[in-house]
């Protein structure tokens, strides 16, 4: 870690470790740490410990043993906790969490009790207005929409402008159309204010989409940290390839730089040696006619699955079936025979027998 | 020593000090006194107490406490049941308002019940003055039982009600489709599924029973709490009305761990996602006239008679002199009961909250201590205290603080419900978004949850202010010499028979309890 990076981080957790009734953790030795101006998402499957990682960061939770680090002051860790009012982290609820009682003028002066009195209608309101929301300003949060309730709640949170912004699965409330529009609206937000954010969710293309970088969770622990294109396209494990969009899982046998498979040989992100499980995404695979001469690995077209821009196939080649998604040009119909091209390197995954049981095939 | 009360009770996250002291001293002070019960029944010398135990005369009052509740309960059960079905699953006319009365004569309490039954009857009674029919004036077991089960059947069939209105109809239809008769389905499907609501409506109709003063005194019908006040008041031997408190507190207990151990068990939820539907209305066809002429006579029976008794006494011989004593008696009766409901609800939240936010069998157990200040019986629980403020701290006896003070503990169970629940509506998130606003935890409590459960905290404290306003053994116990309630003028004045003096004090009673009534009534009516 160089100089210039240390300088750079916010927020730094190490080792959280925390479980609730049952002897089983749920969150399991969680260490990751967050940049400056920095969009970090936690992103796993319902359970798996990412909202309560979320909610040690904000103090609502105590850990049984770990740190948490903002900004070189040791918020939980070695005997000492601070309270959450002491923290200085703005936190948006999934339910938002609207003060019932308070106008949404009320509800964003809520955290600023620092500012003089006579400063903070002014102050929220600049804040309304930064979220399109001055004409709602004496309105009961129940005379709101879903999408402007969420943005109420962004704007009391980021109104005493906090270091550090956590989102607890914020935009899955709204319907999908609201969430994407939402979703970078907030994120340019953010990115104008130059403030750093931890956003929880069990949507990967949000995650995929919000995050300058995410952490993929599962059963409590970090699987792999990385930019939105790292996990995507390099996932370490069987669990981050799958939970990440559709993949083909292969095992095959790896001999350096390649690696021969049902559909011939396909060259490796890593070299790699003996039985390996390969990760290959369905649209870094593509059909085509057979040349008789050449391809000796001949399959069958399974199923036809047009979706207007592209189309996903299912091929069966020997004993196996692979998903191949090509664009509306590549056209097979069901009983064509075709040969599997790869088009990129397969990923080389690590296996942790641990995580054998709860993969799933693709598809 | 903190973690070994911690690993006792398996606490992981202990409420706040300042929840947690309100809740201690409530259960302190419910626990303390009673156990100045036990001290003071072990006060006498062992051959008086081993006399005072095996007196004869406990034999006959466990009999009489006995014979009455279980009595109040068949009668209790032999009308609610019926109404309840009348009410719920005939195509009776008018279902609504029946359900309404039904349920008005809660508003009635058993003393000014009793009071309307014997100005009705006998030779100076309404019945004899304006109709010339004289019946014998009512008394005894017969008066008692009539006047408590008129009182006390609304709360079987409200629980009937809603157990009835629950059923998955389909269960019906099934039976029927598996070839059972109607009659059968009732006996074999409907019945079995009305036991946790029987159990739970017998058990309040029972503990009222053990707990009745009023009315039992005023019929003159010799149960523990009456043969309490007896000894006490009468005859000045507070050593045996100790013990007879304390056999009547093991009555209690009894019952208690009785019904504990009925509804263990026993959870009749719809089972399965089916749509819920409304069971169908059967018609009445040529039970037509025997269930109109069952709901009339019950609803002539326990409201038409007291209110018409109360109203005839009222103009027989109104005096406007009265007027001067009704307006103490008012203001005797409002400011022991405002400022004990003030402080039920104010001592409510720490313990709704702790329970709601920090549940543990240790937040639990101090809930369920305040509900034992509910089920121990009003006049045992009243001489507890008398035994324990003149052994502790005499400057309280006979002051209208204590009374207070009593008040609030023995109504204190009616105020969490609703605090509870409001508790239940505001998320424990909005206190969250406060505290990462910046606020510690017991600002945050007060600005973010407190406005939320506002409405919760006047139902609470319209509940305790309204039972403290019909309230009558405690007060007589505990009030200060010569302090006039309400319902100590009734009481009083019906013992020795002067009806007309004590009408406008029961009619102002009546007027209360319809509220409390009614209260009761919109908060279920908002829940559908």
């Amino acid at each position: 870690m160089n100089q210039i990076h240390f300088m750079n981080t916010l927020l730094k957790t190490t080792g959280l470790t925390k479980s609730f009734d049952s002897p089983e953790k749920v969150v399991d030795d969680v260490s990751f740490a967050i940049n400056r101006h920095e969009i970090f998402a936690l992103l796993g499957p319902s359970g798996c410990g990412k909202t309560t990682t979320l909610r040690i960061i904000a103090g609502f939770e105590q850990p049984d043993s770990g740190e948490v680090v903002l900004n070189d002051r040791r918020l939980v860790g070695n005997k000492s906790f601070v309270e959450p009012e002491e923290r200085g982290i703005g936190f948006v609820f999934q339910d938002y969490a609207l003060f019932p009682h308070l106008p949404v003028i009320r509800n964003v002066m809520f955290g600023l009790k620092n500012v003089p009195r006579k400063q903070r209608e002014e102050q929220a309101l600049e804040v309304l207005c930064m979220m399109g929301l001055r004409e709602y300003r004496d309105r009961s949060p129940f005379e709101l929409s879903g999408g402007q309730q969420q943005r109420v709640a962004l704007a009391r949170a980021i109104a005493p402008t906090p270091e550090l912004l956590l989102l607890d699965e914020p935009f899955s409330n709204l319907d999908a159309v609201l969430r994407n529009s939402t979703r970078s609206e907030v994120r340019s937000l953010l990115k104008k204010a130059g403030m750093s954010a931890l956003l929880v969710t069990h949507d990967q293309e949000e995650a995929l989409s919000f995050a300058d970088r995410i952490a993929v969770m599962n059963e409590g622990r970090i699987e792999q940290i990385g930019t939105p294109e790292e996990v995507y396209y390099r996932p370490r494990t069987r669990f981050v390839a799958q939970f990440l969009g559709t993949t083909n899982l292969i095992t095959a046998d790896a001999i350096g730089p390649s690696a021969l498979t049902e559909f011939g040989r396909v060259n490796l992100d890593r070299p790699a040696e003996g039985r390996v499980t390969l990760s290959i995404r369905p649209e870094h695979l593509t059909i085509e006619k057979p040349n008789r001469n050449r391809d000796n690995y001949l399959g069958e077209v399974v199923s036809k699955d047009f979706k207007g821009h592209d189309i996903t196939y299912r091929v069966r080649i020997r004993a196996r079936e692979c998903m191949v998604h090509t664009d509306n040009r590549v056209n097979f119909n069901a009983g064509d025979h075709v040969n599997i091209r790869p088009l990129e390197a397969a990923v080389v995954l690590e296996e942790p027998n641990v995580h054998l049981e709860t993969a799933k095939s693709p598809g | 020593m903190l973690t070994k009360i911690k690993d006792i009770f398996r606490i992981d996250n202990l409420p706040a000090w300042y929840f947690l002291t309100p809740a201690i001293l409530v259960g302190v002070s419910v626990l303390v006194p009673l156990l100045y019960l036990i001290v003071r029944a072990f006060d006498a010398d062992p051959d008086l107490s081993m006399e005072l135990v095996f007196r004869r005369r406990n034999l006959e009052l466990l009999y009489n406490t006995l014979l009455l509740a279980v009595s109040t309960l068949l009668v209790g059960t032999l009308l609610a049941l019926p109404m309840a079905w009348i009410t719920t699953r005939t195509n009776i006319p008018g279902r609504k308002a029946l359900t309404l009365l039904g349920v008005l004569p809660l508003a009635i309490p058993g003393y000014v019940m009793a009071y309307a039954l014997l100005g009705f009857t006998g030779a100076n009674g309404t019945l004899a003055q304006l109709f010339g029919i004289e019946l014998p004036r009512l008394s005894g077991f017969t008066g008692a039982l009539t006047a408590i089960s008129l009182y006390t059947y609304p709360y079987l069939y409200l629980n009937f009600r809603s157990a009835l209105s629950g059923i998955d109809p389909s269960l019906e239809e099934v039976s029927r489709s598996m070839g059972y008769r109607p009659r059968a389905v009732f006996f074999r499907v409907i019945l079995p599924q009305l036991r946790p609501a029987y159990y739970a409506g017998a058990l309040i109709i029972f503990l009222y029973v053990l707990g009745d003063f009023g009315a039992v005194s005023l019929m003159r019908f010799e149960t523990f709490s009456y043969a309490i006040y007896l000894q006490y008041a009468a005859a000045y031997d507070r050593v045996y009305a100790a013990w007879l408190a304390l056999m009547l507190l093991a009555l209690t207990s009894t019952a208690l761990v009785v019904e504990y151990r009925l509804l263990r068990g026993l959870f009749f939820h719809r089972i399965g996602m089916g749509s819920e539907k409304k069971a169908s209305m059967i018609p009445l066809g040529p039970w037509k006239w025997p269930a109109y002429i069952f709901v009339t006579v019950l609803v002539l029976l326990s409201i038409v008679l007291p209110l018409s008794t109360i109203i005839y006494w009222m103009i027989d011989a109104f005096d406007p002199q009265q007027l001067t004593g009704l307006r103490r008696a008012l203001t005797g009766s409002v400011s022991a009961s405002a400022p004990a409901a003030l402080l039920a609800t104010a001592l409510a939240i720490p313990l709704a909250y702790n329970g709601v936010r920090h549940p543990s069998r240790f937040t639990r157990g101090l809930e369920r201590i305040a509900y034992l200040g509910y089920a121990t019986p009003p006049l045992a629980f009243a001489l507890a205290l008398i035994f324990f403020t003149l052994g502790s701290v005499p400057i309280l006896y006979q002051t209208l603080t204590l009374l207070i003070v009593a008040y609030a503990l023995h109504f204190l169970a009616e105020a969490i419900g609703p605090v509870r629940s409001s508790l239940y509506q505001a998320s424990p998130r909005l206190e969250e978004a406060a505290r990462s606003l910046g606020y510690g935890r017991l600002k945050a409590f007060f600005l973010a949850t407190f406005p939320v459960m506002r409405n919760g905290l006047i139902v609470s404290a319209a509940f305790v202010f309204m039972s403290a306003m019909k309230e009558l053994p405690i007060t007589f116990l505990l009030a200060p010499v010569g302090y006039e309630t309400l319902a100590v003028n009734v009481w009083s004045y019906t013992a020795e028979a002067m009806f007309a003096e004590a009408a406008p004090y029961a009619l102002v009673i009546l007027l209360f309890s319809t509220l409390f009534v009614g209260l009761l009534f919109a908060k279920e009516w908002a829940q559908r």
